[in-house]
């Protein structure tokens, strides 16, 4: 059999006309089922997650106790040296939290004092972009979630980070010294994590899943209320609106354009 | 053929070593273990889904569940009879299958596979 070039361009153009048709017929008769498989994932719809970190109402003791509590609850080992540390909230002085906002003539109300710092679940997160594998992104409610059954420990996403808010596993964390990890792992509903994984703040996902706040803010609100205010920033008469409205807040390092979700009322 | 008694004396010998493994285990097969189940387990009949499904289909059923619930942020399951599930290793299977070693364990161990789950799932405290 042989095909000259016109019968050539008529079947290659009938074709083109059928593959387009069929796609346009397809989106026509079943607009439903496409949405409905698109819909299957559900995630809580029109969230923007943040926190406000109110350091007026923050005092040493409950920036430990939130430590402690998401520590405890995520099953954080300690490793007892700073080159492996696993942190996911931690502290961090004044001119190490916001560089280049420092100036020498500022009080001792700031400069020297520690700021509770965490993952800032940027709006638009440099980690999820260099991430290879899709280990970790940006869900729908504003959470920077990781997949940790998808991370091969590359680091780019540490690389990508610029606030530190990523720690990579070393070692086995059930092998962290047990004089310093007594108990651990402390939280047996959840998983801890392997060697050579990726791991940082989740917002508590698994908490804002069953309709609990954030291990630390509750911790914090045991205290003190409002020392940390976590809640819907897309939401106008939200708590954490109406603190924000209510107060002047910085964000860490904004001029880089990630669009941190973390806001600090210093 | 040169040294034929010597070559052949050779080949029987490789053949019998070679042979020697299936000889010597002939008849001693390793009898499938059955999976216990726990009071709790039996207590509740039922399973997330049949358990023909189940004896089957499990690590697929994780994994999806896997999925849903680490991606989608789906974590409630709807069972074919209606009851609403929560997706968790630990806090769902794990809570009837307390028993990992002998549920879990004597089967994988006989399948010869050895899922990374508990890599990072925490196993519950068996007494023995």
């Amino acid at each position: 059999m042989d095909i000259d070039r016109r019968k050539f361009l008529k079947i290659a153009g009938l074709s083109a006309v059928m593959g387009i048709g069929g796609k346009a017929a397809f989106e026509l008769l079943a607009p439903k089922e496409l949405e409905a498989s698109l819909r299957e994932v559900p995630l809580t719809q029109g969230k923007k997650w943040g926190m406000v970190v109110n350091m007026a109402k923050m005092d040493d003791e409950i920036m430990k106790r939130c430590m402690e509590a998401c520590n405890r609850v995520h099953n954080i080992p300690n490793f007892g040296d700073p080159r492996v540390e696993i942190k996911w909230i931690w502290e961090e002085t004044y001119e190490h939290s916001f560089p280049g906002q420092e100036h020498e003539y500022i009080g001792e109300k700031y400069l020297g004092r520690n700021f509770l710092l965490m993952c800032n679940h940027c709006t638009d997160p440099p980690c999820c972009r260099v991430c290879p594998t899709g280990a970790t992104w940006k869900r729908e409610d504003g959470i920077v979630m990781m997949d940790w059954h998808r991370c091969i420990g590359c680091r780019f996403c540490m690389a990508g980070c610029p606030y530190g808010s990523r720690s990579f596993n070393w070692g086995d964390p059930r092998k962290a010294p047990k004089e310093l990890n007594p108990d651990f792992p402390t939280n047996r509903d959840y998983p801890t994590r392997s060697k050579g994984v990726v791991e940082k703040c989740t917002f508590c996902d698994e908490r804002i899943a069953r309709g609990q706040i954030p291990a630390c803010v509750e911790a914090a609100n045991e205290i003190r209320e409002g020392a940390l205010v976590f809640g819907d920033l897309d939401d106008p008469d939200s708590d954490i609106r109406k603190v924000l409205r209510a107060h002047y807040s910085i964000r860490r390092k904004p001029e880089l354009g990630t669009g941190p979700n973390v806001y600090y009322i210093i | 053929m040169y040294d034929a008694g010597k070559i052949i004396v050779g080949l029987i010998i490789g053949i019998g070593l070679l042979l020697f493994p299936f000889y010597y285990n002939a008849g001693k097969a390793a009898k499938a273990p059955e999976p216990q189940l726990t009071p709790k387990a039996k207590e509740a009949k039922v399973c997330v889904a049949e358990t023909s499904y189940m004896k089957t289909s499990h690590m697929h059923l994780l994994e999806r569940w896997r999925q849903e619930v680490v991606r989608g942020g789906e974590r409630y399951y709807t069972a074919s009879n209606g009851k609403v599930y929560y997706k968790s290793v630990e806090e769902t299977c794990l809570d009837c299958h307390s028993n990992k070693s002998k549920f879990c364990d004597q089967c994988h161990d006989y399948m010869r596979i050895s899922p990374y789950c508990w890599d990072c799932h925490i196993a519950p405290k068996e007494t023995k």
